[in-house]
């Protein structure tokens, strides 16, 4: 396989780009695998690769019902932060900041990790004190995250409308500098490359239909619309279709799936220095490196898997953007699409083990998994390598449901992330 | 959008005059005190979450106020019929028949 250096690149550039190969094979089903993945995503593909390159299983079937990263993974806004507000979560999601530091290295492939900095803003006395309150306890878990005052954030993002009289007023903001964004396609391009490379097999269009469990009810493979497929291990990264999936093995989840929305404008000349994100207005907003302002919004009300969303919502989102930036009052909107994202009662995700011996997950992930894809894809490899939680995943309990011994972002957030 | 036949309204209406109130037909406990920690865990946040025709209530917010059900397949998200608070989960076989022949929405 190519390996990607400057020299690669010279001497492609001087043989007229002809001579690339494609970077991993379109893999067909084995009769039998150590571990099956379900859910060629960000996280399945990045569980495959670690549990290759740090515990030695290569092994490994990554199977999906479509093309690899053509579910969140290649649907999503791309933002990468760490503050959040309890212990659990700082850990995991520092966790996975640290990892996105060195991924491009890592991986030898170019995720486009970059720290522009995300910007929360504050537009009422309770997004003030929930934001400080975050801030206090992320210093104490050693998260960087700080307090602008209106005016250091119009300093720090020049178009940001910081009038007084506005719709929604910035009274202050929360800084992450660490926080920024990635390129999601490379992620998953990076990561089925890294894997494939040591053994993994991807394999694309190939639903699974069932997760089929033995007589003692452990886990004795998957059924797939390619044939019957053995596993003693099967670890379930199917995002919005995890309950589908799970119900198959007989396991009912806390989760509901919904769609969530997101849509990019023209491409224009740099413009836009970081990440903001408004929670109170649901909007989320910053530049790809192609020009496009990449825009996010809020999940629709219903439940669905229709993998589209409402145009109310768009609306909604574009008028508070272009309130909270009159500078982009006449941007066109080019393309809107949908994700099906799956969402937990207290918005922390699932990630583990299950009642199934053999059975794993990673789930949950809601609105906000992409930015969580290296440090869960890594615990996750360790969980099923060893057969019990890592430390960073072990708060993260199906059983946490009926222990009651819930992480609740969402009450401390009160809103999605 | 969605539109929305309002059955005590009698109109259909568009999806902003109404409010998503998740899963139907949820019975609360009657004796909570009895219910150990499983049922509780499946009260509380197991939900079906199915991929087809799911049960669920809306509320007509900014029309008449009140809560009703609804039928709505969730991969195409069209409604198979909405009814009122209090009246028996419809059966689903009538319902899927009835929608291939006609557009139940309007
Ligand atoms: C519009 C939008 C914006 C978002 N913005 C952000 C953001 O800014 N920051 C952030 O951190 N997160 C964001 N998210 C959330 C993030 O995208 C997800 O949490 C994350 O990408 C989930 O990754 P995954 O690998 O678990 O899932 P996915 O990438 O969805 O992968 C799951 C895969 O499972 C496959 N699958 C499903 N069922 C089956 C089956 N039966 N058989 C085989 N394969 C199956 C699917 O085809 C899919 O490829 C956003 C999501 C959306 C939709
Ligand atoms: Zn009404």
């Amino acid at each position: 396989m190519t390996h990607f250096s400057a020299l690669s690149l010279l001497k492609n550039a001087l043989t007229g780009q002809k001579n690339w190969q494609a970077q991993w094979p379109d893999s067909q089903p084995k009769a039998e695998y150590d571990v099956v993945i379900v859910g060629a995503g960000g996280h399945g593909l990045g569980a495959a690769y670690y549990l290759a390159k740090e515990h030695g299983i290569t092994n490994v079937a990554v199977i999906d019902k479509g093309w690899l990263g053509g579910g969140n993974t290649g649907r999503n806004t791309t933002i990468i932060r760490s503050n959040y507000l309890y212990d659990e979560s700082a850990r995991l999601y520092d966790h996975a900041v640290d990892l996105w530091e060195g991924l491009s290295q890592d991986l030898n492939y170019n995720v486009m990790f970059s720290r522009r900095g995300v910007l929360m803003l504050a537009h009422n006395v309770h997004d003030v004190q929930s934001f400080q309150r975050h801030i206090h306890s992320n210093r104490l878990n050693g998260v960087d995250n700080r307090w602008l005052t209106p005016e250091e954030a119009k300093e720090f993002c020049p178009p940001l409308n910081i009038s007084p009289n506005a719709r929604y007023p910035v009274v202050g903001a929360a800084l992450q500098m660490r926080a920024g964004t990635a390129r999601h396609d490379a992620v998953a391009w990076g990561y089925a490359r890294g894997a494939s490379q040591r053994g993994v097999d991807i394999i694309q269009n190939c639903p699974v239909t069932a997760i089929r469990r033995g007589p003692d009810g452990a886990v004795e493979g998957v059924e797939t619309a390619k044939g019957f497929i053995r596993a003693k291990k099967v670890a379930v990264s199917a995002a919005g279709h995890t309950s589908v999936v799970m119900e198959t093995a007989g396991v009912r989840m806390p989760l509901e799936s919904y769609p969530l929305q997101a849509l990019v404008s023209e491409p224009v000349k740099p413009i836009f220095p970081c990440v903001v994100m408004s929670n109170t207005v649901h909007a989320y907003i910053s530049q790809s490196d192609k020009g496009e302002l990449v825009i996010g919004s809020g999940t629709d009300q219903y439940t669905s898997y229709s993998q589209r969303g409402g145009l109310p919502l768009i609306e909604h989102t574009v008028a508070a953007i272009c309130e909270i930036f009159p500078i982009f009052n006449r941007m066109r909107m080019l393309r809107k699409w949908g994700g099906i994202v799956d969402v937990t009662p207290d918005r922390s995700p699932i990630l583990g083990m299950t009642p199934v011996p053999g059975l794993y997950v990673n789930c949950g992930w809601g609105t906000g998994g992409f930015k969580a894809t290296p440090g869960a894809a890594h615990t996750l490899a360790w969980t099923v390598a060893k057969g019990t939680p890592h430390d960073i995943n072990a708060p993260f309990t199906l059983d946490r449901f009926r222990t009651g011994r819930l992480i609740d972002e969402a009450a401390a957030a009160a809103v999605a992330h | 959008m969605l539109l929305i036949h309002c059955p005590y309204c009698d109109e259909t209406l568009p999806e902003l005059e109404f409010t998503y109130g998740g899963e139907a037909h949820i019975a609360r406990p009657e004796n909570p005190a009895d219910k150990t920690d499983d049922e509780w865990r499946d009260f509380l946040f197991i939900r079906t979450n199915v991929k087809g025709p799911h049960f669920e209530r809306w509320r007509h917010a900014h029309g008449c106020g009140r809560f009703f059900n609804a039928v709505r397949d969730t991969v195409s998200d069209r409604f198979l019929t909405t009814y009122k608070a209090g009246e028996p989960r419809p059966d689903l076989a009538v319902l899927l028949e009835d929608a291939a022949k006609k557009e139940p929405s309007k």
